[in-house]
């Protein structure tokens, strides 16, 4: 999706560009297995590797589309398999989410998919990288990847907290008055 | 804490209608507690903004910035160097924030976010309820720590009305029946009597609005400053 | 009946052993003239005529003013007063309205949520509770108002409130009933009951010496409507029983087996003195009542 992949050429018929995002356990493991079974599968997938579905955000998955991705994916492992035990739950939350911010967008939620790809199944990976592709180029390029070279927004600005929190916070602690007591006695 | 949600997109969109630079302004206390207009939430909106007047081929800056508190002088005085380059702040804090914002800076248009909800806890991830309506004279001693002014939909102070329904309030069959779950603490705390005892109407005078509260401490400073 | 000194409706429970009231419903809009047929057969068949306050947060002509209506046609109104749409100020003075124009019996309520009704978007009101306003009504009675200043004349009102005899869980109502007592309810008018067993176990544990209890029945027109308030309204408990009577009546007979229903239940809370009256709630079906009286004798 970085912006040095090749410029398109005019009148070429418009080729997806689809990221999926993949979690360690399962779905990465599963590309690596596909790739080694010398599977064929879209060459418009970009692979993302990221520790646990569970990890993705909605920031992420907006960044995707706002720099001219046609379709986005995450991948995580079955249900009751996640490594870190509810990652996938959280990432389908998520991906569900994130397809209500592009309705109100406008742009269209079917661009948008969590998937879920076992360890052991390359052909599935494979298979869901071309359904992926397939669907991007039904659904036509990203209306928003046109003008994908100008970077989105303006620069974040954020300021130095100039009231850093307390170095030990106390909060949540339970300060018994005596205990206290006896402390501030003690020289 | 403040509970508040997300205006839909929409609305924010008529509101900042012609506009070119847009500041997104969080807060970093209640509302980004309940995922409604924190640091990550602003990053949503502004993201969302921008991609929204792309697809219109608008041309539109939004830019961000979180701050610890839009209800305290101080954390709006770190948005001074940046709200004069913009046409208009977007706030995501609760509508004191907005408000305090706006009259921090108030030759610039102020716009809310949010929805503010009211003051709360979370039941569980992404669920809040709502607990308390600062009705200014507490009586959860006499309750069992459940508040009848909130929890009950008629704010009722001395028992179910006959529409409690095995548990639940005739309002509907997602809400408890306040006066059922006070009786059942009452009872395990052994203390019905206080249910037994007739509640005067409550005294509205003083929550005459705007309320206002300066703490003791600070008034009695006051008070021998100006005796001196 | 109607006389402009003291409450009728009271006097009835001195003379009689078994006092009868029917509920009037203000139609909604200025056409009464069924209403006040069905006024013109109850006034003399009944000791007092409930009108309700806006029922189910339907927006309708004020109770106030069908209780005056009633007083021409010589009957004896009794005012239903909510607290949903009135705060202190005007319950206090709709009370002394409803006194200088002769109407000398109020029933107290907290009054359904505004959101049940018909104009779901009001502000609901609820500034006072029932037990609260029985005792504004115990305050005008002894001349003076809810803030202690003195009046220019007080009232005398015979003053009542609800109770829900199948209320689950029960307790939380009786303690809110024995503060109605102590609020200053003389009179109690029951939730509809069914089930005279458990209302029987009501009347046991009620410890309401020196206040009239009278049994809210409700006219049962088919046994969908019987399955309907079992399911939808709290605190109504129609046993199998009568559900069974009423679907083993033929389509058209239905009616008349409600009637029967509600006047053998009416005949035996009066022979085996169960309680000092019953309410009648012929929804809809006014002209029924003096047939279910009939049918208690
Ligand atoms: S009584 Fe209820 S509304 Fe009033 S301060 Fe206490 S918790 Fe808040
Ligand atoms: S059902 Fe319970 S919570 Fe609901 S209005 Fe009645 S007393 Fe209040």
């Amino acid at each position: 999706m970085s912006d040095q992949t090749a410029p398109e050429p005019k009148a070429e018929p418009f080729e997806p560009k689809v990221v999926a995002f993949c979690c360690t356990y399962c779905a990465y493991t599963a590309g690596d297995l596909a790739g080694s079974m010398r599977l064929e599968y879209a060459p418009n997938v970009r692979v993302v590797k990221i520790l646990c579905s569970g990890k993705i955000d909605a920031v992420l998955l907006l960044r995707a589309f706002e720099d001219g991705a046609d379709a986005v994916y995450v991948a995580g492992c079955n249900i009751g398999d996640c490594h870190f035990l509810e990652g996938n739950l959280r990432a389908i939350r998520t991906v569900a989410y994130t397809q209500h911010l592009l309705r109100e967008i406008g742009l269209e939620p079917q661009r948008l998919e969590f998937f879920h790809i076992p360890a052991s199944a390359g052909p599935l990976f494979a298979q869901r990288a071309n359904e992926m592709t397939e669907r991007a180029r039904k659904l036509g390029p990203n209306p928003l990847r046109s003008r994908r070279t100008e970077r989105a927004g303006g620069k974040l600005q954020r300021q130095p907290d100039p009231h850093p929190p307390l170095p030990e916070a106390k909060l949540g602690r339970l300060i018994r008055h005596e205990e206290r007591m006896a402390e501030s006695q003690t020289p | 804490m403040i509970v508040a949600e997300r205006k839909p997109l929409e609305q924010i969109e008529g509101m900042i209608e012609g506009m070119q630079k847009i500041l997104v302004a969080g807060c970093g206390t209640c509302v980004a507690v309940c995922m409604a207009g924190g640091e990550k939430e602003v990053e949503i909106l502004a993201a969302q903004l921008r991609m929204r007047a792309k697809l219109k081929g608008i041309q539109r800056t939004v830019d961000e910035i979180t701050v610890t508190r839009q209800c305290d002088r101080e954390y709006l005085d770190q948005l001074a160097k940046y709200v004069g380059q913009y046409d208009a702040v977007v706030s995501t804090a609760c509508g004191a924030g907005v408000q305090f914002l706006a009259e921090r800076y108030d030759d610039k248009i102020v716009l809310p976010a949010l929805n503010t909800l009211f003051i709360g806890v979370a039941e569980g991830p992404g669920q809040w309820s709502q607990r308390c309506m600062a009705c200014e004279d507490c009586i959860l001693d006499q309750t069992g720590g459940i508040c009848p002014m909130t929890i009950c939909a008629k704010n009722l102070l001395n028992g179910p009305c006959g529409g409690t329904n095995h548990g639940k309030c005739e309002v509907g069959d997602d809400r408890d029946c306040a006066w059922t779950l006070i009786y059942r603490k009452l009872e395990k705390l052994g203390r019905l009597d206080y249910m037994r005892k007739i509640q005067p109407p409550k005294d509205y005078s003083v929550m005459t609005k705007p309320g206002r509260y300066s703490h003791e401490a600070y008034e009695e400073a006051e008070k021998k400053e100006d005796k001196e | 009946m109607a006389s402009n000194n003291g409450s009728a409706f009271r006097k009835a429970f001195e003379t009689k052993d078994f006092v009868v009231t029917a509920e009037i419903g203000p139609p909604k809009g200025t056409d009464i003239s069924r209403m006040v047929e069905h006024i013109e057969a109850l006034k003399d068949v009944v000791d007092g005529l409930n009108v309700t306050d806006n029922q189910s947060s339907v927006m309708r002509i004020s109770s106030l003013a069908v209780c005056r209506v009633i007083l021409d046609h010589g009957g004896e109104p009794i005012l239903q007063l909510t607290c949903r749409d009135r705060n202190r100020l005007a319950l206090q003075s709709e009370l002394l309205a409803a006194w200088i124009l002769g109407v000398r019996n109020v029933l107290c309520l907290t009054g359904d949520y505004i959101s049940v009704g018909d104009h779901p978007q009001a502000k609901p009101v609820f500034d006072l509770d029932s037990v609260q306003l029985l005792q504004t009504v115990g305050m005008l009675n002894q001349g003076k108002d809810l803030a202690g200043n003195d009046l220019e004349g007080g009232t005398d009102f015979f003053a009542g409130a609800v109770v829900t005899p199948e209320a689950d869980p029960i307790e939380p109502q009786m303690i809110k009933f024995q503060k109605k007592i102590a609020a200053g309810a003389r009179f109690f008018q029951t939730q509809a009951i069914y089930d005279v067993d458990n209302f029987k176990r009501f009347m046991e544990r009620a410890e309401a010496d020196g206040v009239k209890i009278m049994a809210g029945i409700v006219l049962l027109v088919s046994p969908g409507m019987a399955k309907y308030m079992n399911k939808n309204v709290p605190g109504i408990f129609v046993p199998d029983a009568l559900i069974e009577e009423m679907a083993e009546a033929p389509k058209g007979k239905r009616l008349e087996a409600g009637i029967r229903i509600a006047g053998r239940m009416i005949r035996q809370l009066r022979d085996e003195k169960l309680c000092h009256g019953a309410h009648i709630m012929a929804i809809g079906k006014e002209e029924c009542v003096p047939r279910i009286l009939e049918a208690a004798e």
